[in-house]
């Protein structure tokens, strides 16, 4: 007798099934990096995820404790790998924020251009692997495609493709070069017009609002429970961005920048009419929102890097001159969160007044979003497993550090 | 509301929870007594003038010079801090909470010095928790689940105390 049941715990009523613990990673194509989930599974039904972490933890807070801040920025970079440019930022103006040193305007704004790449990058493989996740390889290629764009430009400023170094405590290592900002502009033109390809390769997509909606449901007060941020919170309609909210050596870099927070306002996003609709099955917080930010805020930074480029040439005086590599640092501890793309980025220092920290601290945006993938894998099917931790879009290097 | 006035709030209410506090520093502080470290929290987050509803962070600090030539120096007596980075999305204000500890419970050496869990009222803290009691050794009373977290189960030490020494084997790997 074939029925129709909406509750998916009914499917299957006249199977007798067996409680089940399913191993699914350390190395899992839809884990993003080596993260291990064992599940407690009842037939097609999880009652219990427990993440496993720590395999790729690399002590680089125990390593900063012999390093200077200087010589620490390329452990940032291996943190976020996909962000290494906002990992560095943020450890810069931590340290910074310690030494109460001023950036140059010129710096500040090449930083915003940088930043917001990285940012752009980031979110469009978290874009590509999303689609991958759910079984779906065309949108991956898209996303890479453009990305690679991306890391020419961060090649052409600083001769590396992952693993940048390349913003750096007081400035950035060397100016843009000659031209850099008319090849980015350039990109800008052509990146914007395909983002409309995406939002049909994925965004409407049948298959993909049915795997997404109403799946991973995040309500605002676990967010805010759980230390969530970035997309994640702002999925669950959290008006919250440090960009605009932060502490001010962070916002300053931003004054005078004309840009929306995205996050569901009365059931409006900004600007909504220029994107597709919001599907009817979509509720907010679920993991389709999640995504539908990722995929607005690219937009929002592609206006940030042309006023940032616009600033940038109009503005006079240096990039910033960074610090001596065994600068004295002086006695005292500061803590600083910026906006990376996964979420807010913590850096802490402790000096005792030498050149080499007493304790260095990186809380990772990931680490506090993943830890409420246990709730919201609840009662969800396997399938759905890879859906939700998708949609977090967590790194595996930031959160083992 | 700085900290000047969150420390006063405080004191009115659990009289003698305040130990500590510095307000020159980059990101003012305040010292909480380990005692009523729970009570003060629970406070921090309830009362509506406070609201502090976000716990960003919690980290470990080991203060202990192993240098000999650098002890009379240090300026400090051997302890560890727990520090708790908190903020109210509702005021848009920050705090930072410091709860010193001995390093060694009653000196006896070995074992770890305990605080009461706040997971109860953030749940951020049930990650963050685990990875101090990981890496800084602290035992967390009242955690639903204190075990390490980034380090293997069977991993001995606490690799972010400052006299750690890492193990010369491990299941066969050579360290060191």
């Amino acid at each position: 007798m074939p029925a129709t049941i909406d509750d998916p715990r009914i499917i299957e009523f006249d199977v007798r099934t067996e409680e089940m613990l399913v191993n699914m990673g350390p190395q899992h194509p839809s884990t993003h990096g080596v993260l291990r989930l064992v599940l407690r599974t009842d037939g097609e039904i999880v009652s219990e995820v427990t993440p496993h972490i720590g395999y790729l933890h690399r002590c680089a807070e125990k390593i900063g404790e012999n390093l200077t801040p200087r010589q620490w920025i390329p452990y940032t970079d291996r943190m976020d790998y996909l962000a290494g440019m906002n990992m560095n930022l943020g450890w810069s103006l931590c340290v910074e924020k310690l030494l109460k040193y001023e950036l140059p305007e010129r710096g500040r704004h090449l930083r915003v251009i940088i930043a917001e790449l990285g940012r752009m990058a980031s979110h469009l493989v978290g874009m590509g692997a999303y689609g991958l996740d759910l079984g779906t390889f065309s949108p991956f290629l898209y996303a890479f495609r453009e990305r690679e764009r991306i890391l020419d430009l961060f090649e052409e400023a600083c001769g590396a493709r992952l693993t940048y170094s390349y913003l750096t405590v007081g400035g950035a290592t060397a100016d843009l070069p000659h031209g850099w900002t008319d090849k980015c502009l350039a990109f800008l033109d052509q990146f914007e017009p395909v983002i409309a390809e995406y939002h049909t390769l994925l965004t409407t997509n049948a298959i993909f609002v049915k795997r997404t909606a109403k799946i991973g449901i995040l309500s605002p007060e676990m967010a805010i429970d759980y230390g969530c941020s970035g997309p994640v919170t702002r999925g669950s309609g959290i008006d919250f961005d440090l960009r605009r909210d932060g502490e001010p050596i962070y916002t300053s870099m931003y004054e005078g920048y004309q840009f929306e927070v995205i996050c569901e306002r009365n059931g409006h996003y900004p600007n909504d009419h220029a994107y597709p609709a919001v599907p009817r099955e979509a509720v907010l917080g679920d993991c389709w929102h999640r995504f539908y930010v990722r995929m607005l805020e690219v937009v929002q930074s592609i206006g940030l890097i042309r006023q940032a480029i616009e600033n940038y040439h109009r503005s006079s005086g240096s990039h910033g001159e960074p610090i001596k590599l065994n600068q004295k640092l002086p006695k005292g501890e500061a803590y600083l969160e910026t906006e990376a793309p996964r979420g807010q980025m913590g850096f802490g220092i402790v000096s005792r007044g030498e050149a080499i920290p007493w304790r260095v601290r990186a809380r990772s945006s990931s680490f506090s979003n993943l830890a409420v993938c246990p709730e919201l894998c609840r009662g969800c099917l396997i399938a759905d497993v890879p859906a939700v931790v998708g949609s977090l879009d967590v790194v595996m290097g930031e959160i083992d550090r | 509301m700085n900290a000047e006035q969150m420390s006063g709030l405080i004191a009115e209410r659990i009289p003698g929870a305040v130990t500590g506090q510095n307000f020159e520093n980059v990101d003012p502080w305040l010292e909480i007594s380990p005692v009523q470290f729970h009570k003060v929290c629970e406070f921090l987050r309830d009362d509506p003038r406070l609201a502090m509803n976000y716990l960003h962070c919690i980290s470990g600090v080991d203060y202990l010079e192993v240098d000999p030539k650098k002890i009379a120096k240090a300026g400090f007596e051997p302890h560890l801090e727990v520090v708790y980075h908190l903020s109210s999305l509702e005021h848009r204000h920050r705090l930072v909470l410091k709860v010193f500890l001995q390093r060694w419970q009653d000196d006896r050496r070995g074992e770890i010095p305990e605080l009461d869990s706040v997971a109860d009222l953030w749940s951020t803290a049930d990650w963050h928790e685990r990875e101090v009691y990981d890496l800084c050794g602290v035992r967390f009373t009242g955690h639903p689940n204190l075990r390490r977290i980034l380090c293997p189960e069977d991993w001995e030490g606490h690799p972010l105390r400052k006299d750690y020494e890492m193990p010369l084997e491990y299941h066969g790997i050579r360290g060191r």
